[in-house]
């Protein structure tokens, strides 16, 4: 059935990942987050300090919109029944499915660092550490628009739904602000997001200065991984082939 | 031999019972047709029968396997052609049929090739290279028939083959459909329009609040409602008083007026035509038609469920005959 997940992969690159829309959301969107925190106040900002939450957030937004989209637009049009329909299990249908969204916010992620790499020196960076990173965020946002995806039936209410985990994440997660600098009540609820592990793989990768051991980060990020992607097929079977 | 067998299937929404406990097999290489009201369980059956539900109690045997427990190996083959024509808008006939053969595993030159011999059969050769929403109601639909039998399938699962669409377009599905099954695959149809289950289907089953009422040949239950013979006469003249006289002069029979100049005689015998015409001609009457009255497969469907004629589903839109 490789076949299959292949075709299922490259059709939904054709259909909706290069569509000029798209293209311009996956280009235009990291860049006006590079804009907004890089050039604003010229040299006043570390854009060294800032680089991994940026990516973080490129990665974040641009899987959990598509995915959340595409899936509940194919559900919405019963073309995913099509696919529900062929002899190919739910699992390997759910990761052909979700591919083309972990490719999309890989790309996504090194979009800032190419911004990046014309206004400072990006030397001593762990490339393969911030690979890995960036994947892993990659893996669990998509899943988190995959859950999302499943839970609603709506385009409108996805983009709703994804908001309010996606939004809080941006303060929560250290991305900007870091951990030990908010308040201590909202510290526990940090801990609880995937994002808070991804970032700070990413700032361990990039500027040396993660503060949770990469260890138990990935260890966090797979289990997460693993869980959203289980509970939403597990919630597919109970919803979708009714 | 059967290539479906179904036992006593059930399903359930909540405290709903949509399917009360079902049975009824078809036959390798029939058309079979699976008729009902709105909400009598049809859809629920077939999703049952494909995989798109799981059963609450029951058994389903397609070619041999567990429909229930190997859905995915009894998915290889089957072809399912949905009430909605629901290929991808953005990719083109041609792409679309490609992509659902992929899913059943055809390697990329057979698949290429059985897609532009499906586009060349089904008259779409021409707009192959078109994207799936510039076609046309009765084109989408032929594509999607195409996309479900690209792979071969055994037992091809047709839900409204023809609702919507226009009248050339449907009688062409309809000829695709008889050919297919010439060739071998089994139809499981699932159709309002009663008159087209009539001409395609050699057996019929109907579902009624999620029950099976009847399953035979079209043959038989058209000859198991006819208990009596009619005939119908069509005059010159106007039929006044006319019922009354034939009453007096035929008793036994019965006789209902259905127009002006038109009027129906109904009786348990044989009915013999000429002692009629000679009382015609005694009466100056000219007889312009008379006709042996069938029942339709409607009226046995209504007898069967009986249920008024106004609750047999989209009947109104009058399309696909």
């Amino acid at each position: 059935m490789r076949r299959a997940f292949w075709n299922i992969l490259l059709k939904d690159i054709k259909t909706y990942y290069l569509k000029p829309p798209n293209i311009s959301w996956g280009i235009i969107f990291p860049v006006s987050w590079t804009l907004m925190f890089f050039i604003r106040s010229g040299g006043a900002v570390d854009i060294r300090g800032i680089l991994p939450g940026v990516m973080a957030l490129s990665v974040l937004f641009g899987t959990t919109s598509m995915l959340a989209v595409t899936m509940t637009f194919e559900r919405r049009k019963r073309s995913f029944e099509r696919l529900l329909l062929a002899p190919i299990s739910l699992n390997l249908l759910m990761l052909a499915k979700t591919t083309g969204a972990i490719i999309f916010g890989v790309f996504n992620a090194f979009l800032p660092v190419l911004f990046a790499a014309f206004l400072i020196d990006l030397s001593g960076i762990n490339w393969l550490s911030a690979f890995i990173s960036v994947l892993l965020i990659a893996v669990t946002s998509t899943f988190l628009g995959l859950f999302v995806a499943v839970s609603v039936s709506e385009v409108f209410e996805a983009q709703t739904f994804s908001n309010f985990f996606r939004f809080p994440m941006i303060f929560l997660c250290g991305l900007f602000i870091p951990l030990e600098n908010l308040p201590a009540f909202l510290r526990p609820l940090s801990y609880l997001l995937p994002l808070t592990y991804g970032a700070d793989m990413l700032k361990f990768s990039i500027n040396q200065a993660g503060s949770i051991p990469v260890w138990l980060s990935l260890l966090v990020l797979v289990a997460y991984g693993a869980g959203l992607f289980l509970f939403s097929t597990y919630n597919i079977q109970r919803k979708w082939i009714y | 031999m059967s290539i479906i067998e179904v036992t006593d299937l059930r399903k359930h929404y909540g405290d709903v019972e949509a399917v009360k406990g079902i049975s009824f097999s078809v036959a390798g290489g029939e058309i079979f047709g699976f008729l009902g009201p709105n909400g009598a369980g049809k859809t629920t059956t077939i999703n049952m029968l494909t995989g798109l539900a799981r059963p609450t109690a029951g058994k389903i045997s397609i070619c041999g396997q567990d429909g229930i427990k190997n859905i995915k190996k009894v998915q290889r083959f089957i072809g399912i052609v949905p009430d909605e024509s629901n290929l991808y808008d953005e990719l083109s006939g041609f792409e679309n049929l490609v992509f659902c053969a992929s899913l059943y595993g055809m390697g990329k030159k057979e698949r290429e090739a059985k897609a532009r011999e499906l586009l060349a059969r089904f008259g779409l050769a021409d707009t192959g290279e078109r994207p799936f929403k510039a076609y046309s109601k009765g084109m989408k639909r032929k594509l999607t028939i195409a996309a479900g039998i690209i792979h071969n399938p055994k037992i091809l699962f047709l839900d409204e083959p023809t609702t919507g669409i226009d009248v050339e377009s449907a009688g062409q599905i309809r000829e695709l459909i008889k050919e297919l099954n010439r060739k071998g695959t089994t139809v499981f149809l699932t159709t309002h329009y009663l008159e087209e289950a009539e001409r395609l289907c050699h057996r019929i089953g109907f579902i009624v609040n999620g029950k099976v009422v009847a399953v035979d040949t079209v043959d038989r239950l058209l000859r198991e409602t006819r208990q009596e013979n009619t005939v119908e006469f069509t005059m010159d003249k106007g039929t006044a008083g006319l019922e009354d006289a034939l009453q007096k002069r035929f008793p036994g029979i019965t006789v209902k007026e259905i127009s002006a100049h038109k009027i129906r005689i109904a009786s348990p015998e044989e009915i013999e035509l000429m002692p009629f015409m000679q009382f015609f001609a005694a009466n100056n009457i000219r007889i312009r038609e008379a006709k042996i009255v069938r029942p339709t497969l409607e009226e046995v469907f209504l007898k069967i469920a009986g249920i008024k004629i106004n609750r047999l589903e989209k009947k109104a839109e009058g399309g696909g005959k």
